[in-house]
């Protein structure tokens, strides 16, 4: 219990330490100030724009910044199809790996596309060490660079007035990987290999074990990938077992560095949006809203595994027999991080978008699973995924002053701006098309034969199998109750549509909402104004977050984690 | 548009070169000098010179001069590491942890009052741990004893001096590596 505090204090301190100077260096970054411009970085950058003819200083509409994303997410996507379906006739392809077929490939590539990193292959079988390293670290950085461009568009769209134009894609992105994502990713990989993660281009190393058996010790660059994987939210291991491989998160120390990294830059672009607006409380107000569900979801989640699983009690093995804090449901666990670690994790992969595990989430007890898919489902705005999680959280700001003005009867303003009928058209679409596609995908699975086959659980758990398996798609968050087969054509085409959705129906009205937001200017605060900082609009959020997500999925729910947290109370097995 | 796909394509290209070719090879490379061990797999060697496995990766044991790994998922198969990713209610579940929990009480003769600790009887999420409970080592010290001819706080003092404490006391949990403690109980079998 107390270390369990001190580490969740020690790590989201840390988080909240970072938040300002990341903010800073993100703005001199964005804002294109030469300060930022490192000697070593700046003539890559200009390198960069010279190959590819960008014209840095040509300003882009919004339709021009979304249709320049939406072209380089396809024409990069082409380049991995291409990729994965050769990898078999390719270098690098030491263990012999054939080429995913094309529905498989086609998952894959919309996944790591979409930043979503779902995985219907398994790392170990399914990708070439060339297809792992070139193809789907590549697409960590620039998915992940794709996001963060959104939210600066979107800022930029905020803080100026009487303008069509939201900036230059091609730069943002090109600084989003240079300024940000590489140098990071650099560093972090480079720890992670000092704790024991792998780095090298070898097939493994086959071992005789002290019994006489053999035994493979996998090989591959894991930590290059490792450290962009929870930098960029994108959360696709390099093994099936994703971060619980120890060769992927080898230490306690390395874990709460991941969990770090996840959380570091979502929290920065608050504080890049508060500098953006000219006023830090309005960023530090996200912030707020954003720690409180995170502390809900995370107290529960502890509350719910330490009480550990009564069928295991049944069955004889001992949850509370230790002298440490080690008590609690053991079943897809790793003894070096124990629940409390575990949880740590769990909530914040599926707080922001990443999608990366330390645990098995389906052999979590109902409760903490259903708190794991509620994350997913309220739109990952906890912190969220790089750049669309905080333009989430910054929808739900809108629909908390909306909600609030027509309490009050007032204009709705966020910001200065005024809130029109487009831009609550624009935001309630970004919110209908994710949840639209988590009820509908899970419902049409529910009546699916072929779907139901895939599932491992029965009963209530199944229909969580689904839910969270459309939850994970739509919200571009990876992770899985990983008994579900995603290998089977009926998920791989349904949970590949389902990314592209979450994804595009996102960011599109976004950006629209951005380019409309940037032609507006901006009014004087007066006496009326209705205040977007402080703690009584931190409650509103909060409460808009959870009353839009809670009426949203409560009914699908209640059939899944709910009941089956019920019968779990009334000693039943399925 | 024309101008956009031109960008684009490109763009792709230079990226793709950058972060998926020469970022890993740079890692790759400064891995090896700096960190060459950790980067191979933290490879164990054995005092005659075999390598014997990985620090970080589980093997099974099943030997009772041994200490035993957790169940895993795949039987410490190191090309298929993963979970049972069975539900908490899961039938299958309680039928599996039933009979390992019968297993290890038979293996180690226990009392009826004595508990056996839930981590050697879950399947880890990997599939590889490499470590088991402190609790978990202890239970079975007695039976290592007994079929290696020690004394039980022989055993002990060896499962205790690879006992790892969690980092800066609050990170992680307290924990055995099992492979290293069974080379140590090799070692100490051995005339010096």
């Amino acid at each position: 219990m107390w270390s369990f505090l001190v580490l969740s204090v020690a790590v989201l301190g840390v988080v909240t330490l970072l938040t300002r100077p990341l903010g800073a260096y993100l703005t001199a970054v964005f804002s294109g100030e030469r300060s930022a411009r490192s000697r070593l970085i700046a003539p890559l950058e200009r390198i960069v724009y010279r190959l590819c003819r960008i014209t840095p200083d040509h300003e882009m509409d919004w339709a021009g910044y979304v249709s320049s994303l939406i072209v380089f997410n396809a024409v990069s996507g082409a380049l991995l199809y291409g990729l994965i379906r050769l990898q078999g006739y390719l270098p690098l392809n030491q263990s012999g790996v054939a080429g995913q077929d094309a529905l498989t490939a086609f998952n894959t590539v919309v996944s790591f596309v979409t930043n979503t990193n779902w995985q219907a292959y398994s790392g170990e079988s399914g990708a070439s060490t060339l297809s792992q390293m070139t193809g789907l670290t590549w697409q960590n950085f620039i998915s992940a660079a794709t996001g963060i461009a959104v939210m600066v568009a979107l800022t930029r769209g905020m803080a100026r007035s009487k303008t069509r134009h939201i900036g230059n894609a091609w730069v943002d992105i090109t600084r989003a990987v240079l300024y940000v994502l590489l140098p990071i990713s650099l560093a972090l990989s480079l720890v992670f290999v000092a704790q024991g993660a792998i780095q090298n281009l070898g097939a493994g190393t086959v071992i005789t074990t002290l019994e006489s058996d053999t035994q493979t010790i996998p090989g591959g660059p894991v930590a290059s990938q490792e450290a962009i994987k929870v930098l960029g939210t994108n959360g696709g291991g390099y093994f099936g077992a994703n971060s619980a491989h120890p060769f992927e998160n080898p230490t306690p120390l390395t874990n709460a560095l991941q969990v770090i990294a996840m959380l570091a830059i979502p929290a920065g672009l608050t504080n890049m949006f508060g500098r953006f607006v000219g006023d830090h409380r309005q960023g530090w107000t996200l912030f707020a809203a954003m720690l409180i569900l995170f502390c809900l979801s995370l107290t529960g989640m502890y509350v719910a595994e330490r009480a550990g699983n009564p069928v295991l009690e049944q069955a004889g093995a001992a949850q509370h027999a230790y002298s440490g804090s080690a008590s609690g449901n053991m079943e897809g666990k790793e003894t070096r991080l124990g629940v409390g670690d575990s949880v740590l994790y769990a909530t914040s992969t599926t707080a922001v978008s990443c999608g990366a595990v330390v645990a098995a989430h389906d052999s979590l007890t109902p409760l903490a699973g259903g708190l794991a898919m509620l994350n997913i489902m309220l739109g990952e705005v906890v912190f969220g995924g790089v750049g669309v999680g905080l333009a989430g959280m910054f929808l739900f700001a809108l629909l908390a002053v909306f909600i609030a003005g027509l309490m009050v009867g007032r204009t709705p303003e966020y910001l200065g701006k005024k809130i029109g009928s487009r831009e609550i058209q624009l935001t309630i679409l970004a919110v209908l098309a994710v949840s639209g596609t988590v009820l509908i995908g899970a419902g049409t699975a529910a009546l699916t034969p072929s779907a139901l086959d895939a599932l491992l659980g029965s009963g209530p758990h199944g229909l969580s199998e689904m839910l969270y398996a459309f939850a994970s798609g739509a919200g571009n968050n990876g992770s899985a109750f990983g008994g579900l087969d995603a290998a089977t054509p009926f998920y791989a085409a349904a949970i590949g549509i389902a990314m592209l959705l979450g994804r595009y129906l996102f960011i599109i009205p976004v950006l629209g909402i951005a380019g409309s937001f940037a032609q507006k200017k901006a009014a004087e605060e007066s006496a009326g104004t209705f205040p977007t900082h402080g703690a009584l609009f931190v409650t509103l959020l909060v409460g808009t977050v959870l009353i839009v997500g809670a009426l949203t999925f409560f009914p699908a729910l209640s059939l899944g984690p709910i009941l089956e947290h019920f019968l779990m109370q009334a000693g039943t097995v399925l | 548009m024309k101008s956009r796909i031109a960008i684009a394509i490109r763009l792709s290209l230079v990226t793709l070169l950058l972060v998926g070719v020469v970022y890993p090879l740079a890692v790759t490379g400064i891995a090896a000098l700096i960190f060459p061990d950790q980067a191979r797999g933290s490879l164990v060697t054995t005092a005659d010179g075999a390598v014997v496995g990985s620090a970080l990766i589980g093997q099974e044991f099943t030997s009772d001069q041994y200490f035993h790994s957790r169940p895993s998922q795949g039987g410490y198969d190191g090309t298929a590491s993963g979970p049972s990713n069975l539900g908490p209610l899961s039938r299958d579940l309680r039928a599996a942890v039933s009979e390992r929990v019968r297993a290890v009480r038979e293996l180690e003769d226990l009392a009826p009052a004595v508990p056996v600790p839930a981590d050697l009887v879950c399947a880890s999420a990997s599939g590889l741990d490499p470590h088991i409970s402190p609790e978990a080592a202890a239970l079975q010290a007695p039976r290592v004893a007994v079929a290696r001819n020690m004394r039980v706080e022989e055993v002990m003092r060896l499962v205790e001096a690879h006992t790892e404490p969690a980092t800066f006391g609050f990170l992680g949990q307290k924990r055995v590596n099992v492979l290293l403690l069974n080379i140590a109980l090799d070692d100490a079998a051995q005339p010096r």
